[in-house]
């Protein structure tokens, strides 16, 4: 009987391997056709979420160029951030005869430094990294703070609105990662452009990913400092749903909440990934030797609209959205950033128009060091990119 | 907001945010006792909340959820039973296996789903069922009012499922024949109790309860599928870590579930507490968040430690743990 079972089961496996066999979907391209390859850290069938968000960037940048995402895009997907897996995915991209490889997550950087020297003639190009070379690897990212700090000055207004001048901040990690360490600074300098008197505490997990915990640090931050907006930079919209609970307001982040928790949504910081990833595939297509010349390391902001934020909701202040696009207008402008020595506040006049006021000031940490002098110039993309660790002035580490 | 209602709230916090791993441990107490070691419970616990959920907001109604959550995950712990019991497969390999298929088939199922997930919000009756239910007069003694006595009705289910499992497995007839089983399966085989019986019975039994768990955490985390991390999230394997602090006894695990949540609830309130009571608890910001992650485990592997120099008799880990029993082996 155990051996009838065991062969049934062998036979069954190796039907199993034919199955497996059999290509997956899409057919092989013509040679003349431009192919983009990409690699996720999450399913291409994804509802939401990180590897949602770029997958959608990347078919809306290729309608968008006239090109066919059924069989113009290769994709290998659920690839984990370790070099084998990485590097196996970029040979079958390759195999498939792609013209320019997307990697989307962090820990894909080695891989592709390599597979850039492996493979002269194919672009690479990767999401939140720092290497790249001279003539086919380049990284990618963007100037969230800006969209950081126009939801903070949603936030501050809300604050005063409600006459609470605390606000809570969720973070994965604070002064650990620039990244995250700059986008609780720019939030709480837009909050603290509406409501001077709004302090943001920053309640930390220490750990992407868990809902539960991103779910309680909301709830920590009510309960304690009885804060009135819930701001967050973590994955899930449990903060925002907390807030909801609690009859309080929320600011998300990566994907519009407004779904999650109708009743507390004022606005999120979002990316637009399709505006880089129609830059760079035209820019592949045109004039492959050229790329690096041409788009180079990008670091777009609200100037390209590559970040920005989503519909202010109902649950926003009077006259949010006019400040919102005064200052959005200001920062695309060029004329001021957000780390300078220059504060902004605002004069909103009887008929809801909007004065925007520059103050010359220093920009202090939360330990009272000036980091930026009185009238200075804004902190170099390198500081914001890849070295800030301290806190502003008004954040509290609770 | 008054220091002492922060600390109120933050016990209040370590019973809402933790009663699932109190499911998990129970459910997998009971599997162990029957001398099957079944590591899927993580799997199993998504099993019974992806589909106690959505039973629950498609038939309005938690108690449909709550039988949908404890079927669905009996029916991994069915499959468990049926691969180790019956076709004699290593039950550590069978246990990795179901959890891996169990969070496959979570994501499969919330991703197939789609725009057509429903909302928590939709259902009055899960989101009436999961609120507070304070107890009268209990529920307004200071601070223990609060914490213990105003809790949502699934806590209450958890503890009282806990006790009785404890009742059962040492206070009955029945209890004691699974005991046996666990110890020494030949012995009890020999004296004629049925061990199939007892076996599918009690793995069913015990996955069903991890589907009660898991079902409890869909609704804590009001039902949100976000398609990258699942609800679980790691839940699974602390039961099963918890299974040995609380040494096999359903009622320490109680305990178990309240020191463990302890330390997971402190990581997210330490600034908190810090703040309230900056005398006597200010230094507990400046503790790196890693230590809390790892201090439950610490503890744990100074419980395995203490329990293995116990003299044997007292240990709670069933002999037979394990292995599996083919009558015709002996």
């Amino acid at each position: 009987m155990k051996k009838l079972l065991a062969l049934v089961m062998a036979g069954a496996m190796a039907l199993g391997l034919v199955a497996c066999g059999q290509p997956a979907e899409g057919g092989s391209a013509g040679d003349d056709e431009f192919k983009v390859g990409a690699i996720y850290i999450n399913s291409q069938n994804d509802t939401s979420g990180y590897t949602f968000q770029h997958h959608q960037g990347i078919t809306t940048a290729m309608e968008q160029l006239g090109l066919d995402p059924e069989s113009q895009l290769a994709i290998v997907d659920n690839v984990k951030e370790e070099d084998g897996a990485v590097s196996n995915a970029i040979d079958i991209l390759a195999g498939q005869g792609c013209d320019i490889i997307f990697g989307i997550s962090f820990g894909y950087i080695n891989a592709m430094d390599a597979a850039a020297k492996e493979y002269p003639d194919i672009i690479f190009s990767h999401a939140t990294g720092y290497m790249s070379n001279e003539t086919n690897f380049n990284n990618y990212f963007g100037r969230i703070y800006q969209a950081r700090y126009l939801s903070g000055v949603a936030a501050g207004l809300k604050s005063l609105e409600t006459g609470n001048n605390a606000i809570g901040y969720v973070a994965a990690y604070n002064t650990e990662y620039a990244e995250t360490c700059s986008g609780i600074n720019a939030f709480t300098l837009g909050v603290q452009s509406a409501n001077p008197n709004a302090k943001v505490y920053v309640n930390q997990i220490s750990t992407w990913g868990d809902e539960a915990k991103e779910k309680s640090a909301a709830q920590a931050l009510i309960d304690t400092y009885n804060c009135g907006v819930i701001a967050q930079h973590c994955d899930s919209a449990q903060p925002q749903m907390c807030a909801a609970d609690n009859g309080v307001f929320g600011v998300g982040y990566n994907s519009d909440m407004t779904d999650k928790a109708p009743t507390a949504h004022l606005t999120a910081a979002i990316w637009h990934w399709d505006v880089y990833y129609k830059e760079a595939i035209a820019a592949a297509q045109e004039d492959p030797q050229g790329f690096m010349n041409s788009v180079g390391n990008y670091y777009g902001g609200l100037a390209e609209n590559f970040v920005g934020i989503s519909p202010l909701t109902n649950n926003c202040a009077d006259n949010t959205q006019a400040v919102v696009d005064a200052v959005s207008d200001l920062i695309v402008s060029g004329e001021w950033d957000v780390f300078s020595g220059v504060k902004l506040s605002y004069n909103i006049g009887e008929d809801g128009s909007v004065e925007i006021v520059r103050t010359d000031a220093d920009l202090k940490d939360n330990q009272g060091n000036v980091i930026v002098p009185a009238g200075g110039q804004s902190i170099t993309d390198e500081v914001i990119k890849g070295s800030m660790d301290y806190n502003v002035e008004g954040v509290v580490v609770g | 907001m008054s220091a002492m209602n922060v600390l109120t709230l933050f016990l209040f916090n370590i019973v809402v945010y933790n009663i699932p791993l109190l499911y998990g441990t129970v459910g997998e107490i009971i599997t162990e006792k029957t001398g099957s070691l079944n590591l899927g419970v993580e799997g199993t616990m998504a099993v019974g909340a992806i589909f106690g959920y959505l039973a629950g907001c498609y038939t309005n109604s938690l108690l449909v959820g709550l039988l949908v959550s404890f079927l669905a995950a009996g029916a991994c712990g069915l499959l468990f039973a049926v691969l180790t019991v019956s076709l004699q497969a290593n039950q550590n390999v069978t246990g990795l296996t179901i959890t891996t298929f169990g969070t496959g088939l979570y994501f499969f199922v919330g991703k197939g789903l789609g725009s057509d997930w429903p909302g928590m919000q939709g259902s009055s009756a899960l989101v009436n069922g999961f609120a507070p239910l304070e107890i009268p007069v209990l529920s307004r003694i200071p601070v223990v009012g609060k914490v213990l006595f105003s809790q949502n009705v699934l806590v209450y289910l958890g503890i009282v499922i806990a006790v009785a499992a404890w009742f059962y497995l040492s206070r009955t007839r029945v209890g004691l024949r699974v005991r046996a089983i666990g110890e020494n399966p030949a012995a009890a085989d020999s004296v004629g109790v049925n061990l199939l019986l007892y076996k599918y019975v009690h793995l069913v039994l015990g996955a069903g309860i991890m589907g009660l768990g898991g079902f409890y955490m869909a609704l804590n985390m009001g039902g949100s599928f976000e398609g990258s991390n699942c609800w679980i999230n790691g839940y699974g394997w602390i039961a099963i870590a918890l299974v040995i602090f609380a040494n096999w006894n359903t009622v320490y695990a109680i305990l178990g579930t309240l020191v463990f949540g302890f330390f997971n609830t402190l990581q997210i309130y330490s600034g908190s507490l810090a703040n309230a009571f900056p005398g006597p608890l200010g230094w507990l910001s400046a503790i790196p968040s890693q230590l809390y992650q790892a201090l439950p485990f610490i503890i744990t592997a100074i419980v395995l430690v203490a329990s293995s120099v116990r003299s044997k008799k007292l240990g709670g880990q069933p002999a037979a743990l394990g292995l599996n029993y083919f009558r015709e082996d002996r």
